[in-house]
């Protein structure tokens, strides 16, 4: 004779209870992840509205002791140096995306994905060094085609992988339905399977820019700084990341409060670009729901 | 026809091609610029503390020890926090919160790592100050928490490097839960489980998939530069005080890179990047192998019904 299988009332209200316990801990994890972001965002945005006005994008750094002054230089000088890094990351990203996606199965195809995911995961004080070596000590000489190039690299291996992911998604009837025309794969690719993905590809490259345009550690030994207004590509030039970085660690209230203000140009183009990109996916989301 | 498709397929393979030479050349070149450093200490330069550039003496102990440290404290505080959102997101949440949620984590992971180094300075610093000052005498005495308050220091950098690395633990996570065949979840509520018991269970079959989100999270963490350097306190001494101002590989290549003037000086600076690149290198590579056989034999068990694999990230 066996007792009937039935749970005790005080051990079905404790499993209830550890139940909610755990949802509440999950719900507390976002709030406690979420309490970080709030407090960056709201003194980045306080600190920064205090120093930023129109000098800030038009001036120079002024010496030590004058205070005013802006950061017109290191503005110009990250647009140059992020689009240096686009112009080399852009073909060869596209291009190896091509190629995982087309080729998806093969096994060279894998060994460059995996170079990609080896790429993305260096870190980017490694690939500063890297293009120290390679781009400066040759020449004797910080610039800013060696801080575009130490950029670059870490932009091909996001170009590509989205790349990659955005091709993978076109409907092969697309592709097939070309070739049936006697389209050669190339032609295929360029013409039809591309062109249907290069909403969603120009979304990752404006990505793969916003975050690039914010990283620091690469530049330091490569484009270095410079407190002068320049556009010669073979001089060290200034960028928005490094001056932040300069200012931020000096003992100069003055250049603290710029630090900040550079501090909100990062962010505004972070959250602009991001924003932009979430509004292209969920577009081109609907498209394909309703394709 | 043949002769074309050929042609194109060269002609992307090159850009393959370029991809992979930049990750080869990047190891022989790090391993050419820190021969004379590698030559001279050889293996001592991983068992000495002393860090003494103008005697020309080199030692990277402490580096590795606060590399190691600070992303070590940094997981345990993010891991629990991160799958508590990844739970949350995929599992909990109402439909209509599940994007914003997504969105406003992504966000955490965009955020400029010098802006996190600002904000360390000038505000999470001063508040760690604070904390420390009020730790309990009785505690103080523990070696975990000796030390004067400064607030820089090992508590601030790892604090600053669990928010950074959150965002990326968390949407690992979450797809990998994702690629957890629905069939689990349910089976566990047909037994009469709780909303618990039934996650747990699928967690339990994504374990293999977590613990590579985790593990890419410690990759991230240990090649993080600007933000530890910033509030870290750069002091090359090993301590297991949270309150020491420590060191990393990553922080020591960063400040004094541009100052070394001599030859070994450099060259030891580069070993200590070469040694953060294999470090990242291996594991990354076997959080990724971890991800992937996650999802592969999530779309084994459940072949009718296909999954999103997980992103290999």
């Amino acid at each position: 004779m066996s007792e009937p299988l039935q749970a005790s009332p005080l051990s079905v209200m404790w499993r209830k209870a550890l139940s909610s316990a755990f949802v509440a801990f999950c719900a507390a994890s976002v709030v406690i992840a979420l309490v970080p972001l709030g407090f960056v965002l709201f003194f980045v945005v306080t600190q920064g509205m205090r120093a930023v006005n129109l000098p800030f994008f038009l001036q120079l750094p002024k010496p030590v002791g004058e205070a005013g002054g802006g950061m017109a230089n290191a503005i110009v000088g990250t647009l140059l140096v992020s689009g240096l890094a686009a112009l080399m990351a852009i073909p060869i990203g596209i291009g190896s995306g091509i190629y995982m996606s087309e080729y998806s199965g093969t096994r060279v195809a894998s060994l460059i994905r995996f170079a990609a995911d080896t790429l993305n995961g260096v870190p980017s004080i490694v690939i500063g060094v890297f293009a120290y070596g390679v781009a400066v000590l040759p020449f004797k000489q910080f610039s800013a085609l060696a801080g575009g190039f130490a950029l670059g690299m870490m932009m091909i291996p996001i170009i590509a992988r989205t790349t990659e992911e955005l091709l993978l998604l076109v409907p092969e009837s697309m592709r097939e339905g070309a070739l049936a025309l006697g389209a050669t794969r190339a032609r295929a690719v360029f013409s039809v399977v591309v062109p249907a993905a290069l909403p969603g590809i120009i979304t990752g490259i404006v990505l793969a820019l916003a975050r690039i345009a914010g990283e620091t550690a690469p530049l330091l030994f490569t484009s270095f700084n410079n407190r002068f207004f320049n556009t010669d590509l073979r001089q060290p030039i200034s960028t928005l990341t490094v001056q932040v970085f300069t200012y931020a660690i000096s003992p100069y209230d003055d250049w603290h409060r710029q630090a900040w203000a550079g501090a909100l140009v990062l962010v505004t183009i972070v959250l602009v670009c991001s924003l932009l990109a979430r509004f292209a996916t969920r577009r081109l989301e609907r498209m394909q729901a309703r394709g | 026809m043949m002769r074309k498709d050929l042609g194109f397929r060269l002609g992307t393979g090159l850009f393959g091609a370029v991809l992979l030479a930049i990750v080869c050349a990047i190891g022989y070149e790090l391993v050419r610029q820190s021969m004379a450093s590698i030559q001279k200490f050889g293996l001592a330069f991983w068992r000495t503390d002393v860090w003494d550039p103008v005697a020309g003496q080199f030692g990277a102990l402490p580096f590795i020890w606060g590399t190691l440290y600070s992303s070590i404290v940094a997981l345990a505080i993010s891991t629990p926090i991160a799958l508590g959102i990844a739970v949350f997101i995929s599992e909990l949440c109402p439909a209509w919160l599940r994007q914003p949620l997504v969105f406003l984590t992504e966000l955490l992971a965009a955020i400029p790592s010098i802006v996190y180094g600002l904000w360390g300075i000038f505000v999470l610093v001063p508040a760690v100050r604070a904390l420390e000052a009020a730790t309990p005498q009785s505690l103080r005495q523990l070696p975990l928490f000796s030390g004067p308050p400064l607030g820089v220091g090992m508590l601030s950098a790892a604090v600053i490097l669990a928010v950074m690395v959150i965002p990326f633990s968390s949407s690992v996570s979450r797809e990998v839960l994702k690629s957890v065949p629905a069939a689990q979840r349910e089976a566990a509520y047909a037994l009469g489980a709780t909303r618990f018991e039934a996650i747990r269970a699928a967690l339990f079959y994504a374990r293999t998939g977590i613990v590579g989100a985790v593990m890419l999270g410690f990759g991230r963490a240990l090649g993080e530069t600007m933000a530890v350097t910033m509030v870290i306190g750069n002091n090359p001494k090993v301590s297991l005080s949270l309150f020491a101002p420590q060191y990393t590989m990553a922080a020591v290549i960063a400040n004094e890179f541009t100052e070394a003037a001599d030859e070994l000086y450099l060259a030891a600076l580069v070993e200590i990047g070469l040694v953060l690149f294999v470090i990242t290198l291996l594991v990354n590579s076997l959080s990724r192998l971890l991800i992937w056989s996650m999802a592969r034999t999530a779309k084994q068990t459940m072949t009718a019904e296909p999954t999103p694999a997980a992103a290999a990230a």
